[in-house]
């Protein structure tokens, strides 16, 4: 019997600049992947590099030296001695590498539990190898099933739901005030690389309008030409804050940049609508108490972490159940898999013809009664002889290596030409 | 005719059912189911309301169970329609158990035959009774909506998100409903008191007579016509309108049938028991 062996590393085992060493470029996958392919030891292939990891799927007939190759494989294509990265690596086999192609699928083995690109990498890097006919017949079955079981996971469980972003947990928070974020007005005072995000999800969301306010005003209209907005100057803050829905702040001021007072004001002459305020900066620039003000919303950087941080609880608990799916489909797996060996094959092929050949026999023989005892053996022998002919080729062919290299594909469409149950 | 109140009882039960299910489980399925039951319940409900009123020739709010019934019809009326409209899911919760609870009331109490069936022949009054009830039941899912939305506020406002937080839409769209509601019932029960006026005028001679019932309507009026005011000049919008609506909520449950318990007044007929 052949086996799956998975060779890989991840972010787990693997510093990040190991990693950077032996990640595969999409071209260095096609490369290796027909490389892998004219190897001898290395039955199937699927190679799957992303900057978290590196996975490599193979069908192989001896696992010991057909790893060693790999090894040897990798080290030599990316030109880096194996004696560097060889500990990062891990190997499974088997049922344990059927679980962690799954895991790595539902992205339960992902750096941030539950995101959702790493399928569409996966999916990238399996056609891959199907243009490159790297993948057979095991591995085409077992990714089918892994994109459907990843495809379960998302669907029935809650791993992907929730921000575990600050930047994202921002807007969804502005979803639970506003509604629809489109057309909303936004204020950016300040900047920096998670307000500046911020933004860009908003303008995602198709908030309109974007205000930019720095102390240093070329700064601003530099701001502001990126995300076609207007610059202000700092001053204008509270004149301006009329016409905005969302405040996002991130300056380096030492007091606050909004006073409740202001605010207060603010929110009789904007006739009470909505006014959320994002704060990122450390020390704060909006005064907490406006967030007693009716209408107006404030939530800083330790409120947003504070979701965030249970967002990600909620996603773990949630693994759990992406766990239990994720084992089922490995049983299931494992089943299909005892299907492709010679001789349960074989022996329920035969058994299906010769439970055919006894149920015509009987009625055939039923309706023939004038026929003597004799005559009736002679035919039941003719039947026998004739179901063991038939069989005698096929059998012959699946037990001998006749179909050399493709003897699972070859059991496959045996099992499907005589539409043999997988249980057998 | 009883069985088919029964029966609709019974729908508008499953359908509060279904809407709780929603509240905890969230599945879709059990919203829809909970839209389609109370669908049902509603136009098995209006099927026996109208035989009710062939049979006594009346508009069917002789007696408290009649007007408990019609209460209830109101309310899902109103509710299916601001549904289709706003598509605001999560109010059944609280129409669902509103309607229910009122329809089991309803049952409850007993049927005592009208006191004086001439009084409620007219189509003025048919129309009195329509916009009364209809505005009444919009002004019930607005207090409704106050709750749900001084629920929502509180979460977003403490930070801490818990059971609620997930469940209920954003405060944007409970205050638009809530607003809306308000709209509808105030121009429905100002065509009721205007209705209601006429027809006092017609029946007794005159137009305003000092009567409790109608000097707690005016209350009524009054105070949602002053909440109308403040939105619509200074914005008041958000938690102050949601309490607002609430309290309002209080005063027409009085007007409506406090009042007729413990003030005595000219709608007596109306809570008959």
């Amino acid at each position: 019997m052949r086996d799956i062996v998975l060779l890989g590393l991840n972010h787990k085992t693997a510093a990040v600049d190991v990693r950077e060493c032996i990640a595969f470029t999409a071209d260095e996958t096609d490369r290796a992947l027909v490389m892998l392919r004219d190897n001898p030891a290395i039955g199937e292939s699927v190679l799957f590099s992303t900057c978290n990891r590196i996975e490599l799927l193979m069908v192989v007939d001896a696992r010991e030296p057909a790893v060693t190759i790999a090894k040897q494989f990798i080290a030599e294509f990316k030109k880096v001695p194996l004696s560097q990265f060889e500990n990062a690596l891990y190997q499974y086999v088997g049922d344990e590498a059927v679980r962690h192609t799954l895991q790595v699928a539902a992205s339960l083995d992902s750096m941030v539990v539950g995101e959702p690109q790493i399928l569409g990498q996966m999916k990238a890097a399996y056609r891959k190898a199907t243009v490159e006919r790297t993948s057979g017949v095991i591995l085409n079955k077992l990714l089918h099933r892994t994109f459907m079981v990843a495809k379960k996971v998302r669907t029935e469980t809650g791993i992907g739901d929730h921000a575990v972003s600050i930047s994202y947990a921002a807007i969804e928070l502005g979803k639970k005030i506003f509604g629809d974020l489109e057309g909303k007005r936004v204020m950016l005072i300040g900047a920096g690389e998670m307000a500046e995000l911020a933004v860009e999800h908003l303008i995602r969301n198709r908030a309109r309008s974007i205000t930019v306010a720095n102390r240093t005003f070329s700064r601003g209209v530099e701001l502001a030409n990126r995300f076609r907005g207007k610059a202000i100057k700092f001053e204008e803050i509270i004149d301006c804050i009329n016409d905005v829905d969302i405040v996002i702040s991130s300056t380096g001021a030492t007091e606050y940049v909004l006073q409740k007072n202001q605010i207060k004001a603010a929110m009789k002459s904007r006739r009470n609508r909505s006014l959320f305020f994002i704060d990122i900066a450390v020390p704060r620039d909006i005064d907490p108490d406006i967030n007693r003000i009716n209408n107006a919303y404030v939530y800083d950087i330790d409120d947003l972490k504070g979701i965030v941080d249970e967002n990600i609880e909620d996603r773990n608990r949630e693994a759990v159940k992406a766990q239990r799916i994720i084992d089922e489909a490995v049983i299931g797996f494992r089943k299909w898999v005892d299907t492709l060996k010679v001789v349960p094959t074989i022996v329920s092929l035969r058994g299906k013809v010769e439970a055919m050949a006894k149920q015509e026999l009987e009625k055939t023989l039923g309706t023939l009664n004038h026929l003597s005892k004799t005559d009736k053996r002679a035919i039941e022998r003719m039947t026998g002889a004739l179901v063991k002919k038939i069989l005698h080729e096929p059998t012959d062919f699946l037990k001998r290596d006749g179909c050399r290299g493709h003897k699972s594909a070859a059991l496959d469409l045996t099992r499907k030409l005589f539409n043999l149950e997988e249980n057998h | 005719m009883e069985s088919v109140f029964i029966i609709a009882t019974i729908l508008y039960l499953f359908s509060c059912a279904c809407y709780f299910g929603f509240l905890f489980f969230q599945r879709s399925i059990l919203q829809r189911s909970g839209v389609g039951l109370m669908a049902a319940g509603f136009a098995l409900h209006t099927v026996s309301l109208v035989a009710c009123g062939i049979r006594t020739g009346n508009f069917p709010v002789n007696n408290l169970h009649e007007t408990l019934s019609v209460t209830g019809w109101a309310i899902a009326a109103v509710f299916l329609a601001f549904f289709f409209k706003y598509k605001l899911k999560i109010l059944g919760i609280f129409a669902a158990p509103l309607i229910t609870l009122t329809m089991i009331a309803a049952y409850q109490v007993p049927q005592p035959e009208a006191q004086d069936p001439q009084l409620l022949k007219s189509w003025w009054l048919a129309a009195h009774i329509i916009t009364i009830f209809l505005g009444n039941a919009a002004f019930a899912l607005a207090g409704g909506l106050g709750m749900l939305y001084l629920l929502q506020e509180n979460a977003i406002k403490k930070k801490a998100r818990g059971f609620f937080f997930s469940r209920l839409p954003s405060l944007d769209l409970l205050d638009t409903t809530g607003y809306a509601c308000i709209v509808v019932g105030f121009s429905l029960i100002t065509i009721g008191l205007i209705t209601g006026v006429v027809y006092a005028k017609a029946i007794w001679g005159r137009f305003w007579s000092w009567d409790p019932k109608e000097v707690w309507s005016a209350i009524t009026w009054l105070f949602y016509a002053a909440l109308l005011h403040e939105r619509l000049t200074v914005g008041w919008r958000g938690k102050r309108a949601a309490i607002m609506t609430i309290i309002g909520f209080g005063v027409l449950l009085f007007t409506f049938f406090g009042v007729n318990f413990l003030l005595q007044g000219h709608h007596g007929t109306f809570t008959a028991m």
